[in-house]
């Protein structure tokens, strides 16, 4: 009822706002209760039409007319704002964990606070801030993580006692707080009405909006949009935007081409109450308490609160009838734990009198982070959906994103984390999703531990020695639905179950790893690294090599036998994948990417490859079982096993051969091992896999061999300072700002992408550099881990933001990588960050608002690991006369 | 003074019953699952009774409830009593005359009744004989009457209603050479007691009721939903034909005082009852009765108490009203209850916790806040409840046990308070009947399948 009022006042505004519209919206109005109503026709064409009248859908619509897009047409299969929109909480929070969620929530509550004065649409916006509270010193950690992070964004936020609590907040109970975050210039608004008013804007632009107009399907035509379907007729359109919210899913399947948006709803539940005896003030905090699960805030002189219960009611797995939101129960028994967790915070509110317990669906993904981006298979198909609970918060920013997108071709920041490039069709499987957001959306509460992984829809793609790994203690976690093995626990050995293991300090499986590192430097080591992306181009002339050049800034006219590192690179020339080529012949290629490039990377060379029998891309993956041999005795294993010499001599470092090993033939050889570590890596057929791996065991015994995992390799690669894409590299990072110059061909003599921009970037500087950070005074025993994110301090200005971080155990330090920038002291302006900025500074890194001294370095240590090695040998040798 | 969820279901199963009918017992297949029974004191001791069993020498089966007042002797007698009464009445004229032919030779006679008893439910040994001669003498004359028609279910209920009613008034002014007995037999008279019982055979049901206790029947609607049928009517001052009734059979200069502040007399509560021979004999034989009775009877205040204006008896009648119900598959089974229960719960209530409990759908009705005024802490207290019922639905085995549950912890959103459950429950004995009254429960639960077969092959 309260929502409906909400409506009804909203609407008189928005007729006042626009003419054009009311003639709509008043003989729709009329038509309730007397005759058919007679919208407006819909166009015949139009540049872009978006589905979903949602805070998603208007903010995209307001954002490309703002960008000149005007011939834009927004459809809504109810009313606008109706839907999840309408039921939103209305809370606008930038305490995010990942800085591109943050930079959205920011420019979401930016774009809100004029929006009003903007469109003379009332908006409700009202700065409170909010008050993040803490139970445990966990949780404070936690909160202190993301004010380090907000704080170097300019955006005011503190730290504060208990005590200051009960000051800011005159309800609440502070017996059982350790401390609290309290971030001033976070507001509450009228979603709806937010809404609204972008819709205002957008229409007062040129957009075209049609209410009660339901999109069937999107038709497409050679893996292009050309139109959608609706039930009042088609529109031919060149991009379609489907915003549709808790039904994006279910409309991605509706054409003959399925977009596969992996999102699924749950019931979310806010409990409304009447004002109390003395309402509460407008401009009181909300409160968030994530241990006790709830969200409060002050509402209409009595509070608001809901919150993220353990035992999620996950809904329309099956896809059911739209309308049926409006019907959904009240849960009260569903509600108690959550009611009882709002009563022991705020005890006084007992005598509070309820009005209404909301049951609004929203919508939750994978992995807790929106989805946006433009479809893999679908070109001109644009998504914007699956907020986790957060559409409030992020609709400007991703609105804005999208547009930029959709005008520019990419947005203004790395939103590699919220590409639906990101997900395959392997995440969507409707049991998988519903099994997974029962994961999620308690998760929205929990605390978020360093190397969390997700428990539900796992082992979906396996190795071949999935099961053999598995025998041997190997502890497991997924990427792109490919099980990895983190570490193998020596039997005998107890670690802690899983809930304890979480943690921001030292982790139970220090030992372990550090036992498999040295194991890696001192003998070998088996990685299974079948999740890699792997893909062969071939053709029948030259294409592949030519298009390979052109898509890839290394040079690829190398030897057959040679393998390459390169990035593919965009036109700014950032990465938009790093990868290893090896020229199987003179016209075929093997790639190897990371994991989750499947999706992208296909994309990526798809769009760019020309239309051309002739020439082949092909996805081999699931073909190559990949074993990584790590360390010193690689070679004399691979060399028993093979029958052929494998010494620097015969085999040189990045190489690929094809041979037996054991009595299998065409294993595919590298001689790299993602490391900087010396051996190779085997691509087996996978019907070989076991064979292979009992063989390289088997010999590899009298060598020392092990298994090892990824835990083992990431110490490995990050102590040698090794950039990882998806981590360290992104869209926005060129290889000349990581120290990639070498791997970067500006004049191999023909054109590739992002040519122009590197060319530039080497006259001109860079104004980021991939800097390497040695902490100084950091105890690893007791103080907090790094582990990504944290801000980067230069003669205590803060310079950038640390990308990755691992413990070396060769260096017994902490290493953290990172980009250090050059922001001018008086305007903020970027300036060219040169190595003599870089080396002459004093380096502090922000762990949990603690900093530590660390030294700055551009190159990794190769004199310190060359002696060491030569150490190890001889040590080695001393062992095995033993 | 607290008593724990424990405590609670102690108290609460002290007298619970539950008996499954065998599905074949050789013969036939019962219409009858089974029943489960309990009952709940106020009074110290209990004034209500129950009975259960089946017939041996004829079909079907026998269920009651009992509700005394001014003690127990009158409910224990009928309870003990009645069902031979009304077995007698069903038995062909064959069966009665091999049973005498038995008893007169001194051999074994057949057996009648298979009682389904709880311990606490006892047979009074030293009246056995005397209750026995009296039924004795019944079904002589019975065999003397013989018609030679086939026994009709309803007629056989009221003459052994009728019949039983007259043995204990004739007991009681006969008296027994027995002090003990005939004590027995004159607090038998000058108590009093309402009789509610079920007779089903088949598809057939009967009940037939005396007084105020009361027969529903628990109907499955098509969609799943219960509702409540009554199969029985109340003979009290709520009942517009029992009033009009009980002023047609005296003269109209009575009219004003034969119902007076809902009572009989201004007294009595229910129109029908057993026993209580004060609303029944003339005042003389009332007076002659006392007098030569024993010096208790004498002392006692209430017996020698005459109601005032007592100018026609009888004023009351232990005739039962019988109603006949075929009964169809969505009939899923019927409650017995005294007053007790009917008091504090609505009839559709009864018939909807109870048909969720049988169904195994403990679903919970969900909690809409709706227009009442609730607040936080009201509803925070509530649903921690709801979640102990949760738990409490699997604790109770026994339907009756979980209607007394709700009967007596039921807060106003209509779910168990165990609060309030264990207050009602901890209440000493002299505060007890003023705030429930002994509750007596049957739950007679049928056999869809048999009863839709039945209903086939007619």
């Amino acid at each position: 009822p309260a929502g409906m009022f909400l409506r009804l006042l909203s609407d008189v505004r928005w007729q006042a706002a626009h003419p054009k519209w009311r003639k709509m919206t008043c003989s729709q109005r009329s038509s309730s209760s007397t005759a058919e109503p007679t919208p407006v026709p819909l166009p015949a064409e139009a540049q872009v039409v978006i589905c979903g009248g949602g805070i998603m859908g208007t903010s995209v619509a307001y954002h490309l007319s703002k960008m000149g897009w005007k011939d834009v047409v927004l459809l809504e299969q109810g009313r606008l704002a109706a839907g999840t929109t309408r039921f939103s909480a209305g809370i606008v929070s930038t305490a995010r964990h990942l800085s591109v969620e943050l930079k959205m929530a920011d420019y979401s509550n930016k774009l809100y606070q004029q929006l009003e004065q903007e469109t003379g649409v009332s908006t409700g916006y009202v700065k409170t801030g909010s008050i993040s509270l803490a139970q445990t010193q966990d949780r404070l950690i936690s909160l202190k993580r993301i004010a380090s992070s907000l704080n170097v964004m300019g955006i005011p936020c503190e730290i504060i006692t208990p005590k200051q609590v009960a000051q800011l907040h005159p309800l609440i109970n502070i017996h059982d707080l350790v401390g609290a975050m309290y971030v001033p210039e976070d507001a509450l608004v009228s979603s709806a009405n937010v809404s609204l008013a972008l819709a205002t804007a957008a229409s007062q632009n040129g957009v075209q909006i049609h209410e009660r107009t339901s999109v069937s399907h999107v038709s497409i035509q050679k893996g292009r949009v050309t139109g959608v379907e609706t039930d009042r007729g088609q529109i031919k359109c060149q991009y379609f935007v489907n915003c549709a919210g808790q039904w994006a899913y279910e409309l991605g399947h509706s054409g003959k081409e399925p977009v596969h948006i992996p999102l699924h709803a749950c019931e979310h539940f806010y409990l409304l109450t009447h004002p109390l005896k003395e309402p509460l003030a407008s401009n009181l905090p909300t409160i968030v308490d994530p241990d006790g699960r709830i969200y409060i805030r002050n509402w209409q002189g009595g509070i608001l609160s809901g919150g993220f219960e353990k035992n999620p009611k996950p809904l329309f797995t099956e896809g059911r009838n739209q309308l049926e939101i409006q019907n959904l129960q009240e849960d009260w028994d569903h509600f108690e734990p959550l009611l009882s967790a709002l009563l022991r915070r705020m005890p006084d509110l007992e005598a509070l009198q309820i009005k209404q317990l909301v049951n609004c669906p929203e919508s939750f993904t994978p992995d807790m982070r929106c989805i946006m981006g433009e479809s893999p298979t679908v070109r001109g198909y644009f998504v914007l959906a699956g907020m986790n609970s957060a559409g409030i918060s992020y609709g400007g920013g991703a609105g804005k994103y999208l547009a930029e997108w959709m005008v520019n071709g990419y947005p203004s920041e790395n939103v590699w984390p919220l590409d639906l490039k990101r997900f395959g069709a392997l995440q969507s499987s409707r049991t998988f999703l519903r099994h997974r957001v029962m994961e999620v959306m308690p998760l929205m509460c929990d605390l978020k531990v360093p190397r969390w992984d997700f428990q539900t829809g796992r082992q979906l793609r396996t190795s071949p020695l999935y099961d053999r790994l598995d025998a041997q203690g190997a502890r497991w976690m997924e990427k792109h639905g490919f099980e990895r093995v983190k570490y193998f626990v020596p039997p005998g050995t107890d670690l802690l179950d899983l809930e304890q293991s979480k943690t921001f300090y030292k982790p139970d499986w220090f030992d372990i790893v550090g036992a498999e590192v040295k194991c890696c430097k001192e003998a070998v080591c088996v990685i299974d690294m079948s999740s890699f992306t792997k893909f062969e181009i071939s053709s029948t002339e030259d294409q592949a090599l030519e298009n390979l050049q052109y898509l890839f800034s290394n040079d690829l006219d190398v030897p057959v036998g040679h393998v390459v590192h390169t990035g593919m690179l965009n036109e700014k020339g950032g990465y938009e994948n790093d990868c290893s080529i090896a020229r199987l012949s003179k016209r075929s290629f093997f790639m190897i990417s990371p994991t989750d490039q499947q999706v992208h990377c296909w994309t990526w060379l798809k769009n760019r490859l020309p239309d051309d029998s002739n020439l082949t891309l092909e996805d081999v993956t699931w073909k190559y079982t990949a074993l990584n041999l790590i360390g010193p005795r690689a070679v004399d294993v691979l060399s028993e096993l093979s029958y052929a010499p494998m010494t620097p001599e015969h085999f040189p470092s990045l190489f690929c051969k094809e041979m037996s090993v054991g009595y299998a033939n065409g294993i595919r050889v590298m001689s790299i091992t993602h490391t900087g570590e010396p051996g190779f890596v085997l691509y087996i057929p996978i019907e070989y896999a076991l064979h292979v791996y009992n063989e390289v065991m088997n010999m590899g015994q009298k060598y020392g061999i092990r298994n090892a995992g990824y835990y083992a390799l990431r110490s490995l690669r990050i102590e040698k300072f090794f950039a990882f894409w998806g981590q360290d590299l992104d869209a926005f990072t060129t290889p000349m700002e990581c120290g990639r110059e070498f791997q970067v061909k500006l004049e191999k003599g023909t054109e590739f992408i992002g040519q122009e921009a590197l060319l530039e970037q080497k006259q001109n500087g860079v104004y980021k550099r991939f800097t390497m950070f040695i902490l100084e005074d950091h105890d690893t025993d007791t103080d907090l881990w790094p582990w990504w994110g944290e801000p980067i301090f230069r003669n205590g200005r803060y310079v950038g933001k640390t990308t990755s971080s691992a413990y070396s155990y060769t260096l017994e330090r902490h290493v953290c990588l990172g980009f250090v920038h050059h922001f001018d002291e008086n305007t903020g302006e970027e300036l060219v960050v040169t190595a003599d900025f870089i080396n002459n500074g004093d380096y502090a890194i922000d762990i949990a608002g603690q900093r530590f001294q660390a030294k700055a370095k551009l190159y990794p240590f190769s004199s310190l690991f060359a002696q060491r090695r030569r150490k190890d040998e001889e040590e080695l040798s001393g062992y095995q006369r033993e | 003074f607290y008593l724990t969820p424990p405590q609670v279901n102690s108290i609460l199963k002290a007298n619970e019953y539950s008996f499954k009918v065998p599905e074949f017992d050789g013969k036939n297949v019962s219409s009858v699952l089974g029943f489960d029974s309990n009952q709940l004191p106020a009074n110290a001791p209990i004034e209500d009774r129950r009975s259960a069993a089946t017939c041996l020498q004829t079909r079907g089966m026998l269920l009651g409830v009992f509700d005394g007042h001014a003690g127990c002797a009158c409910a224990q007698a009928v309870s003990e009593r009645l069902f031979y009464y009304i077995a007698v009445s069903l038995l062909p004229h064959e069966t009665l005359l091999e049973i005498e032919n038995a008893v007169e030779s001194g051999r074994a006679v057949l057996p009648i009744l298979q009682w389904h008893k709880h311990p606490n439910d006892y047979f009074s040994k030293e009246a056995s004989k005397l209750y026995f001669n009296s039924l004795r003498t019944y079904w002589q004359e019975l065999i003397d009457l013989n018609s030679g028609e086939t026994t009709d279910v309803k007629e056989a209920l009221v003459n052994a209603f009728k019949r039983l009613d007259n043995d204990i008034s004739l007991e009681a002014q006969v008296g027994d050479p027995n002090s003990f007995l005939n004590y027995l037999v004159l607090r038998v008279a000058f108590s009093g007691a309402t009789a509610c019982v079920a007779h089903v055979d088949g598809v057939d049901l009967h009940i037939a009721n005396t007084g105020d206790s009361r027969a529903v029947l628990g109907v499955q609607e098509e969609d799943g939903s219960w509702s409540a049928v009554n199969l029985s009517y109340d003979h009290n001052a709520q009942n517009e034909h029992e009033v009009k009734r009980v002023r047609m059979e005296h003269p109209k200069s009575e009219e004003k005082n034969v119902v007076k502040q809902d009572r009989l007399l201004g007294l009595l509560m229910p129109f029908r009852a057993f026993g209580d021979v004060k609303f029944k004999w003339s005042i003389d034989l009332q007076k002659r009765v006392i007098e030569s009775g024993p010096d208790q009877l004498n002392d006692n205040e209430y017996t020698k108490f005459i109601p005032p204006n007592y100018h026609t008896p009888p004023y009351l009648t232990a005739e039962p009203e019988v109603i006949h119900h075929k009964l169809r598959p969505q009939d899923k089974f019927l409650i017995l209850a005294t007053d007790g229960l009917w008091e504090t719960m609505h009839r559709q209530d009864v018939a909807r916790i109870v048909g969720e409990y049988l169904t195994g759908v403990h679903h919970q009705q969900p909690i809409a806040v709706g227009g009442y005024k609730v607040t936080l802490g009201q509803m925070h207290g509530l649903l921690a409840e709801r979640r102990a019922r949760i738990s409490s639905v699997f604790e109770d085995q026994n339907a009756a046990t979980h209607l007394i549950r709700h009967a007596v912890g039921n807060n106003e959103f209509g779910t168990v308070d165990h609060d309030r459950l264990s207050k009602m429950l901890s209440l000493p004995e002299e505060l007890a009947r003023m705030y429930r009254d002994d509750i007596t429960i049957t739950v007679v639960q049928f056999n869809s399948h048999v009863i839709g077969a039945c209903q086939n092959g007619e």
